[in-house]
């Protein structure tokens, strides 16, 4: 009888797991770490933890969109360096734009890009994977023509305010996630294109004899993405002061890894937005938490891989649970 | 042991069990297979066949019972061990690498090879090359798979299972995808089996198949064991009846009316539709009411005329009318706007997301029936909508958010036809509306087609099932090489004169 009891209750803890496994392994860590480093459960921490998750997580959420296609994005990182020195640049005491104008311009810029891999995908029927990874050197190039190498100084206060000022007691660009975030969940899941997104990366084909434009949807998913990394560019060299041709480097990698994390396949047609925001927390709040310790950043790496792939099988497990 | 005919047992299942989470696949399922026979396994979708043939396998295990094989119990843990023991399969889904020649897929996993490890590519193509010849068909063992029809795949996949010289070939729906003319061929190697003293379990879908080469049928039915007679014992109706559990009396709806009633107004036309290479001069009109027919060989184009139609390739010449009034159609999405409708015959690749739920498969056509402010998803009335379709079309399943690819075959096929019904369209084209599902979704289906024509659409139904195409069509269009060869009014059908139209 006892055996069966825990037998039963070993079911509904793996299916717990199961269904909500990404946030309970999230509450799990804070738990943990709350416990065994003093510092690190107090509102001025999580609002670190936020505030340093914040740009990556807006780019991740384009990147998701892009998974959710089918796609992938690895330029991520490129573009959000070519559009953080173009924004940066017309917001200097030597150039002096109003903000808007460095802004749009910036995030101009990061939509074309985009837009660019788009079009090499959808009609040119490039794979997603070559298009965006010639986009990479292509765009960090273009960012180092620009400014010859150097990076962009002298930044006028109201634009590196965006990456250090606060509403109220929150940090900006923890407002503009928040933001982007919102949008992104109501447009995934609210919406006739959030539908349509999802059944390009199911099944092509079948969206194709559906009626759906299938090429635009792809298109699009990219523009979307090149948004984003603009979007965290200006965020990034507004935090930073500088407009860095050689920054980003790498994003690319921790945002897919956050929407695999988060529950997104890379054959397309699942996941969510909200999955990729929590897998950019668990990240987050590793690093953090790591870094309290003292743990040094090479074991860190290491941890990531790992939390990595134990998602995806968490991830399997939930699928067989079905 | 037990003998028949002074032969031993070859293979013995008793009593097989084996459960999926929420399903029993197997209960207590017996099965004598004899040498040199042709053992036809039988049953809807769903009745448990490929799960018992993926246990001889070695995919699945049983939970309970036993296989005695020559005598011995016999345990297998993956194919590899029955292939070895013995045992080897033709699957229903074809399994092969696209990249690779004929010849490589037809030595994967046993090359020969030099002392060395290189792998003596000339010697592999020739003995590839003696099978195909000996046999008289028509490939080359240094083709690519991917250049290949589907019959011909079908074809080297079927040469590759009885290459292995096995004892015991279950062919799983070996002809789902082949021409009559392969299936002669299949036949051939089938009674060579037959001589060399090995046996065949043989399943598919096709009666006329299963009384022409079945020594013995075994009928099993929602994982049960029902009956199994030497197939002399058996005939069409009796074995329907048992496999069904119950007699499915009017299978073609149409049949049953006076000589049918379209009206003679056109809803939709094409004139002169070409494309070169694939179909020419193609010039029909239908009727509102009617169900055309239309019947050809593979490679006859028909597939390409309907994917021309429906706006999946552009035609090079000819027009296409929808009520007397010329349309331009250039993708689907201008096709489903003109009030065209396309089941496709392949519903894994061009008919439903296989990962997604029933409900969005269902809605995702004619989503703007559930938008508010023309981007926004309307849940309830989706909901809604959706709980309709299932119910009237009587789908099978737990839930409407469970994902397709969880459904038997027959159901994936009502699901393909929920969702195009949605959008009410004028005209339906069906490219094989019933492959590869059960003779109770079957009749279904055609009582649906009935039903639809009745209310007044138009439907253009492709079929390579003479009985099928003879017992709904009003009228048959016949192609042969891309060009339209016969028409025969419902008074004048044969299954001799349609089929000779098909091959002159």
């Amino acid at each position: 009888m006892n055996t069966k009891k825990g037998q039963k209750g070993k079911d509904i803890f793996g299916k717990i797991l199961g269904k909500y496994g990404i946030y309970v392994a999230l509450i799990l860590m804070v738990a943990v770490l709350a416990i065994i480093t003093p510092s690190f459960f107090n509102t001025q921490n999580f609002i670190n933890v936020l505030r340093q998750i914040s740009i990556k997580a807006v780019m991740a959420i384009g990147v998701t969109i892009v998974i959710m296609t089918g796609g992938i994005d690895l330029s991520v990182g490129s573009v959000l360096a070519l559009s953080a020195v173009i924004a940066t640049s017309f917001s200097t005491s030597d150039n002096p734009h109003p903000l808007a104008i460095s802004l749009l311009l910036g995030i101009l810029v990061g939509l074309v890009c985009g837009a660019v891999n788009g079009f090499c995908v959808a009609w040119l029927k490039v794979a997603a994977f070559i298009a965006t990874l010639a986009m990479t050197t292509a765009a960090r190039g273009l960012a180092m023509i620009y400014t010859n190498g150097r990076p962009v100084i002298n930044i006028l206060p109201e634009y590196t305010n965006i990456g250090n000022g606060f509403v109220g007691a929150v940090p900006i660009p923890i407002i503009v996630m928040v933001v982007v975030i919102v949008i992104a969940v109501y447009l995934m899941e609210f919406t006739k294109y959030g539908r349509y997104i999802r059944a390009v990366g199911g099944n092509e084909q079948a969206a194709l004899v559906s009626g759906i434009n299938v090429k635009l949807i792809k298109f699009s998913a990219y523009a979307i993405a090149g948004a984003t990394c603009a979007i965290a560019g200006i965020l990034l060299s507004a935090r930073t002061m500088t407009g860095q041709p050689a920054s980003g480097e790498g994003y690319e990698l921790d945002a897919i890894a956050a929407a695999v994390i988060g529950g997104a396949s890379l054959s397309g047609g699942v996941g969510t937005i909200s999955g990729t925001v929590v897998g950019m927390l668990i990240l987050g709040v590793l690093t953090n938490g790591l870094d309290m310790l003292g743990v040094s950043s090479y074991y860190q790496q290491v941890i990531k891989g790992v939390i990595i792939v134990a998602a995806v099988l968490l991830d399997r497990k939930k699928h067989s649970n079905e | 042991m037990e003998e028949k005919e002074g032969k031993q047992m070859l293979l013995e299942i008793r009593h097989v069990r084996k459960e999926f989470p929420g399903v029993v696949a197997l209960d207590d399922v017996s099965l004598e297979i004899f040498p040199g026979e042709v053992h036809a396994l039988m049953g809807e979708n769903g009745a448990g066949k490929s799960t018992l043939m993926k246990i001889l396998a070695g995919i699945y295990k049983a939970d309970a019972g036993e296989i005695i094989y020559k005598g011995e119990p016999l345990t297998v843990h993956n194919p590899k061990d029955s292939l070895e023991q013995g045992i080897s399969i033709i699957h229903q889904e074809l399994n092969m690498i696209l990249d690779m020649t004929v010849e490589q897929n037809l030595f994967l996993g046993r090359e020969l090879a030099g002392k060395t490890g290189v792998v003596k590519t000339k010697e592999l193509v020739k003995r590839a090359q003696e099978q195909f010849d000996e046999l008289g068909i028509a490939i080359r063992a240094t083709d690519k798979i991917r250049d290949l029809s589907v019959a011909q795949m079908q074809m080297v996949e079927i040469v590759k299972a009885t290459s292995y010289n096995a004892d015991v070939i279950i062919m799983d729906e070996p002809t789902s995808a082949i021409t009559d003319h392969e299936v002669d061929k299949l036949f051939e190697m089938i009674e060579t089996l037959k001589r060399q003293n090995k046996a065949v379990i043989y399943i598919s879908h096709k009666m006329d198949e299963i009384f022409k080469i079945a020594d013995r049928i075994t009928v099993l039915r929602d994982g049960k064991y029902i009956d199994s007679k030497p197939s002399s014992e058996f005939d069409h109706d009796s074995l329907v009846y048992c496999m069904v559990g119950r007699e499915l009396k009017d299978m073609y709806p149409r049949d049953l009316k006076e000589e049918a009633a379209p009206v003679g107004q056109e809803i939709f036309s094409v004139k002169d539709l070409t494309r070169e290479k694939e179909f020419h001069e193609i010039t029909f009109q239908v009727d509102k009411g009617e169900i055309l027919g239309i019947y050809g060989l593979m490679g006859a184009g028909r597939t390409e005329l309907m994917e021309t139609i429906f706006g999946l390739r552009r035609p090079d010449r000819g027009t296409i009318a929808v009520h007397g009034k010329e349309v331009q159609i250039q993708s689907p999405k201008s096709a489903i706007k003109n009030g065209i409708a396309f089941v496709s015959e392949d519903r894994k690749l061009f008919g439903l997301d296989l990962g997604a739920s029933i409900r969005t498969n269902i809605t995702i056509v004619y989503l703007k029936k559930i938008l508010k402010l023309r981007h926004l998803l309307d849940f309830k009335k989706e909901r809604k909508l959706v709980d309709e379709a299932v119910e009237l079309l009587r789908i099978k399943t737990p839930s409407k958010e469970v994902r397709v690819n969880t459904l038997s075959g027959g159901n994936q096929q009502k699901v393909v036809l929920a969702k195009w019904l949605l959008g009410d369209p004028e005209v339906i084209i069906m490219d094989e509306p019933t492959r590869g599902i059960d003779v109770g979704a079957k009749a279904e289906i055609y009582k649906l087609m009935d039903k639809l024509a009745s209310e007044g659409k138009a439907i253009i139904m492709i079929s390579s099932e003479m009985p099928e195409l003879m017992g709904m069509s009003d009228r048959v269009l016949v192609l042969h090489e891309g060009a339209l060869t016969g028409e025969f009014k419902r008074a004048e059908f044969s299954q001799e004169a349609i089929l000779a139209s098909a091959i002159k």
